[in-house]
C-alpha cells in the first residue's frame, strides 16, 4: 500500500490524471478524506497518531489547494508529464500577447483617472476573467485531448500573467474602497 | 433501552466512559466555562450563581491573588495590582504593550525573553501567568460542578490571533494544568452554538465585538464541514474603546484635564461603561462622578449623543467586513446568517449598522456573552470522544501570512493567509556571500512587505553549511502549522543535509524552562506537591496510551502485524503497565516513549490504511 506522502495528488483523491475535473466531486472527496484524517479525529489519541494525522491532513490540504486552482493544477500536470513550466520561458511569448498585456496594464493605471473608477475597474476585471477562462478551456484541450505539451506550457504561462494582473486589480479595488469609506 | 454497563472494580477505564470536558471562553473582559450535561451545553455558574467570571486578577502583598468580580471591584482602590483586559497583552512585546497601554495603570518591565512583565506587590507577573490564574479559577469551578477531573478542554481564541498569541494561550493552559484538546476560533464556536452546523449549507458571517478585540469571519458550511473562508479584524478595538470615548466626553464636560490620575480614571471608565449599558435599553442616562477635589459632576448622556461618539468606532469595524468578503470571494448577498458575538453587540447602534451593512437582521437569540463558551463546550464533548459517531469537522485557516525575512528586510511569504490548516510548505533560499557557513532565519507573520511592519515570531540559525560560492547552497525552509494554528519551522541545506529544527517559541513567549519554573513556583506557593502532580500527569498519559493501543490492537492487529512485531509491542506495553503501577514519573515517561517507538510501524500502517478507506468505492475511472 503506497504511503499518501508518495502518491500524486490525483491518486490521493482517486481522480483521473487529467486537467478536466468536476469541482463538486473534488470537494466531496476532500471532505471524505479530512473527516478521516483530521487531527481533531485524534484529539485523544497518542502523540504518534497525532503526528501522522497532521502530516496526512497537511498533505491533503496541499493536494486540494493544488487541484482546485486552475493554474496550479495545470502547472502540476505539466510537472507530472515531465515538462515543468519555468518562469523564464515567459519571454518566449509572442509579441501580440505581450502587447495585449501592456495595454491591459495601461488600462489598469488609467482606472484612477476615470469618472467612476470602481465601475471602470469592474469592467476591466470582467475582461481579464473572461480571457482567463478562455485560456482554461484552451489548456484543457491541449492537455486532455491533443496532448500538446508545448501549447499547454504557453497557456499556463499566459495564465500566470493574468493571475498577476488579477491580483493587482484586487489590490487597487481594496485601495479605492478604503479611500471611499 | 440500553443496559448500563458496570465494570469490574479495578478494571481499567472502559473506552466508552464519558470523559469530562469543558469549553472555555478566555475573554478580554469576562471569561466563561461551559460543559455538555445531559445532552445540552450550558455555562457553569460559580457558588454565587454568576456565570461570567470577570477577567480580573488582583495580586496581594502576601503573594496570594483574587480572581473575578471581587478583584474587579477592587480595581479602583488598587489599580496597579489589579490586572484587567490581560488578553490584550498576550503574545505581545514590551513596546507593543506600552503603545496599547498609554492610559493603563500598570508598571511594565521587560522580562528575559522580551516578554512584558507587570510589576505587582506579589512580584512580577507575565500576561501568561495572569491568564493561567483565570483559567485555574474556571478549572476549579468546572471540576467542582461536574464532580471530577477534566479530561480536556477546548479554549477559544480570536480568529485573528497570530502564532505568538495562540502559543501564549496554550502556555497559560499548561500552567493551569489543563489539557488542551484544541484551540478553537471564537467565530466557529459561536456558529456551532447556534447549531448552524446542523442547518442547511450556506455562508455565515460572525461579527464579534468584545471588550478588547474585533473579529469578522466568514464561515462556509458544506455538508457538515465548517470552513473558515476568511477572517479579518482588529486586535485592539472593542467595547473598552467605546467606554474611552464616553469617558473622554465626560472629562470634557466636567473640565477634567488630560491626566486624571489612576483612581479618577478608573471611576470614569466605570461610569462610562455603566452609562453605555444603560443606554442599550433607555434613551438617556444620568451620570455622576466624584472629582478629586471633593466636588461632584452630574450630567445627562442621550443615546443619540453616545451613538455619535461611538459611530466612528463601529464604522472602523466595517472596513474589515468589506475586506473579509473580498478575501472570501463573495458578495454581501451570499451571506445567509449573521451571528452576533460579544457584549458590545448589545449596543443598538452596533446592531443597526451591522444589519444595514449586510442588508439583513443579525442573529441575537443566544446571549452574546455566552455563545462562544457554549459552542466550545459542544466541540470539547466531541473531541473528548463522547460522540464517536459525530460527523462534524471544523476546518480552520491561518489568519495571517507567514514569511521569512530576505535581503533588504523584505518578507518572503511562505504560507499566505487564509490557507487551510494544518499545512506544510517549503521554500528554497540561498547564501549571499562566498563561503558563508551560517544563515540567520527570521520568521515573521503579517501581510506587509517590510519585515519591520510584520510581527516577529522567531529567529534561529542554520549552522555548519559547507562553504560554497554565493548562491550555490540550497536551503529549504519548511513551515508547518498544526490544527491549533501553531507553527514549527525546519531548515535544511539540501546539498549537504545539514538540518535545524525549531518549534517556534514566539519572540515574546516563554521558554519551556520558564514555564516549568513558573509551574514549580505556583505549586510551592499553593503548598501542592510537584512530584505528586508530575506522577499523576504521567499516569493519566500512560492510561491514555495503553487504552488507545489496546482498542486498536483488538480491532486490527492481525491485519497489520506479524507475530514478531506484535510481540515487541506487547512487551513494551507490559513494561509501561509495570512502570504505571510504580511511583517514578520519569520511568513512566521513558516507558511511554519506548512503547511509542515499538508501535511506530503499526501506527503508520494503520493511519495509511485509514486514508485509503476513505477513497474505497471511488474507482479512478468513475467519471471518465
Amino acid at each position: 500500500m503506497p504511503s499518501i506522502l508518495t502518491q500524486n495528488y490525483f491518486q490521493l483523491f482517486s481522480l483521473p490524471e487529467r486537467y478536466h475535473l468536476e469541482r463538486a466531486e473534488l470537494d466531496a472527496r476532500y471532505r471524505d478524506l479530512q473527516r478521516r484524517v483530521h487531527p481533531d479525529r485524534f484529539a485523544s489519541a497518542g502523540d504518534q497518531e497525532r503526528r501522522v494525522s497532521m502530516q496526512q491532513a497537511a498533505q491533503i490540504n496541499e493536494a486540494f489547494e493544488t487541484l482546485k486552482d486552475p493554474l496550479r493544477r495545470g502547472r502540476y500536470l505539466l510537472e507530472l508529464r515531465g515538462a515543468p513550466a519555468e518562469e523564464q520561458q515567459g519571454s518566449h511569448q509572442d509579441p501580440e500577447f505581450l502587447m495585449q498585456q501592456i495595454e491591459l496594464r495601461e488600462a489598469l493605471v488609467e482606472v484612477r483617472g476615470q469618472p467612476d473608477p470602481l465601475a471602470a475597474l469592474d469592467r476591466l476585471s470582467r475582461d481579464i476573467r473572461a480571457q482567463y477562462q478562455a485560456l482554461e478551456s484552451a489548456l484543457e484541450t491541449a492537455l486532455d485531448d491533443s496532448a500538446d505539451i508545448q501549447a499547454a506550457l504557453t497557456f499556463v504561462l499566459r495564465m500566470q500573467y493574468f493571475t498577476r494582473l488579477q491580483n493587482e486589480v484586487q489590490e487597487l479595488e481594496a485601495d479605492l474602497e478604503d479611500e471611499m469609506f | 433501552m440500553a443496559l448500563l454497563q458496570i465494570s469490574e472494580p479495578g478494571e481499567s477505564t472502559a473506552p466508552h466512559e464519558h470523559r469530562l470536558a469543558a469549553g472555555i471562553d478566555l475573554g478580554t473582559t469576562n471569561s466563561l466555562v461551559a460543559s455538555v450535561r445531559s445532552g445540552a451545553a450550558q455555562t457553569l455558574p460559580d457558588a454565587a450563581g454568576g456565570h461570567l467570571l470577570p477577567s480580573a486578577v488582583r495580586y496581594l502583598e502576601n503573594g496570594d491573588h483574587i480572581v473575578g468580580a471581587e478583584a474587579r471591584a477592587q480595581a479602583a482602590v488598587d489599580p496597579s495590582n489589579t490586572i484587567v483586559s490581560v488578553k490584550r497583552f498576550m503574545g505581545r512585546g514590551v513596546a507593543d504593550v506600552k503603545r496599547l497601554g498609554a492610559s493603563l495603570p500598570y508598571d511594565f518591565v521587560a522580562g528575559e525573553s522580551g516578554m512584558p512583565l507587570i510589576r505587582t506587590v506579589a512580584g512580577d507577573r507575565s500576561p501568561v501567568q495572569v491568564s493561567a490564574d483565570i483559567l485555574s479559577e474556571l478549572k476549579q469551578r468546572a471540576e467542582q460542578t461536574l464532580g471530577g477531573e477534566l479530561a480536556g478542554v477546548v479554549i477559544t481564541v480570536p480568529a485573528y490571533f497570530d502564532d505568538a498569541q495562540r502559543q501564549a494561550t496554550k502556555d497559560a493552559a499548561t500552567l493551569a494544568g489543563l489539557k488542551v484538546l484544541r484551540l478553537l476560533n471564537e467565530p466557529t464556536a459561536a456558529a456551532v452554538a447556534y447549531g448552524l452546523d446542523r442547518a442547511s449549507d450556506g455562508v455565515i458571517a460572525v461579527y464579534d465585538l468584545g471588550g478588547g478585540t474585533f473579529d469578522i469571519s466568514i464561515l462556509r458550511l458544506n455538508r457538515g464541514v465548517f470552513e473558515v473562508m476568511a477572517t479579518a479584524g482588529d486586535t485592539a478595538l472593542g467595547g473598552d474603546d467605546m467606554d474611552h470615548r464616553v469617558a473622554e466626553w465626560i472629562m470634557a464636560q466636567a473640565g477634567i484635564g488630560e491626566d486624571p490620575g489612576r483612581h479618577l480614571q478608573r471611576r470614569l471608565m466605570h461610569a462610562a461603561c455603566a452609562a453605555k449599558e444603560t443606554l442599550t435599553a433607555q434613551a438617556s442616562v444620568d451620570i455622576a462622578i466624584d472629582l478629586d477635589d471633593g466636588s461632584r459632576w452630574q450630567g445627562v448622556l442621550t443615546r443619540e449623543l453616545m451613538d455619535s461618539l461611538i459611530e466612528p468606532l463601529i464604522r472602523k469595524t466595517l472596513a474589515p467586513c468589506r475586506r473579509v468578503l473580498r478575501d472570501a470571494g463573495i458578495s454581501v448577498d451570499d451571506v445567509h446568517d449573521i451571528v452576533m458575538v460579544g457584549g458590545s453587540t448589545r449596543v443598538p447602534k452596533v446592531r443597526a449598522m451591522v444589519g444595514e451593512f449586510f442588508g439583513r437582521q443579525p442573529l441575537v437569540d443566544i446571549d452574546p456573552d455566552k455563545v462562544v463558551a457554549v459552542g466550545a463546550a459542544v466541540q470539547a464533548d466531541i473531541l473528548a470522544g463522547n460522540k464517536p459517531e459525530d460527523e462534524m469537522l471544523l476546518l480552520d485557516v491561518i489568519p495571517l501570512s507567514l514569511g521569512i525575512e530576505t535581503m533588504g528586510g523584505l518578507s518572503e511569504k511562505i504560507i499566505p493567509r487564509n490557507t487551510t490548516i494544518p499545512v506544510a510548505r517549503a521554500q528554497e533560499f540561498t547564501t549571499f556571500k562566498d563561503g558563508q557557513t551560517a544563515m540567520a532565519l527570521h520568521v515573521v507573520q503579517g501581510e506587509r512587505e517590510l519585515v519591520e511592519a510584520c510581527r516577529s515570531l522567531a529567529r534561529f540559525e542554520l549552522r555548519d553549511i559547507p562553504p560554497m560560492a554565493a548562491g550555490a547552497a540550497r536551503i529549504r525552509v519548511t513551515c508547518q502549522v498544526d490544527a491549533d494554528g501553531l507553527l514549527s519551522v525546519t531548515a535544511e541545506e539540501r546539498t549537504s543535509g545539514v538540518q535545524a529544527h525549531i518549534v517556534v517559541k514566539p519572540s515574546y513567549g516563554l521558554t519551556d524552562n520558564e514555564i516549568e519554573s513558573m509551574l514549580q513556583a505556583s505549586m510551592e506557593h499553593a503548598q501542592g506537591d510537584m512530584q505528586a502532580r508530575r506522577l499523576r500527569e504521567q499516569q493519566v498519559e500512560a492510561d491514555r496510551v495503553l487504552e488507545a493501543l489496546q482498542a486498536a490492537l483488538q480491532q486490527d492487529a492481525d491485519q497489520f502485524l506479524d507475530a514478531q512485531e506484535r510481540g515487541a509491542i506487547d512487551a513494551a506495553a507490559g513494561t509501561l503497565a509495570r512502570a504505571r503501577a510504580g511511583d517514578d514519573h520519569k520511568a513512566i515517561k521513558a516507558a511511554i516513549e519506548q512503547l511509542e517507538a515499538a508501535s511506530a510501524v503499526y501506527v503508520d500502517r494503520r493511519m495509511n490504511a485509514n486514508i485509503q478507506k476513505a477513497m474505497t468505492g471511488h474507482a479512478v475511472d468513475e467519471f471518465k
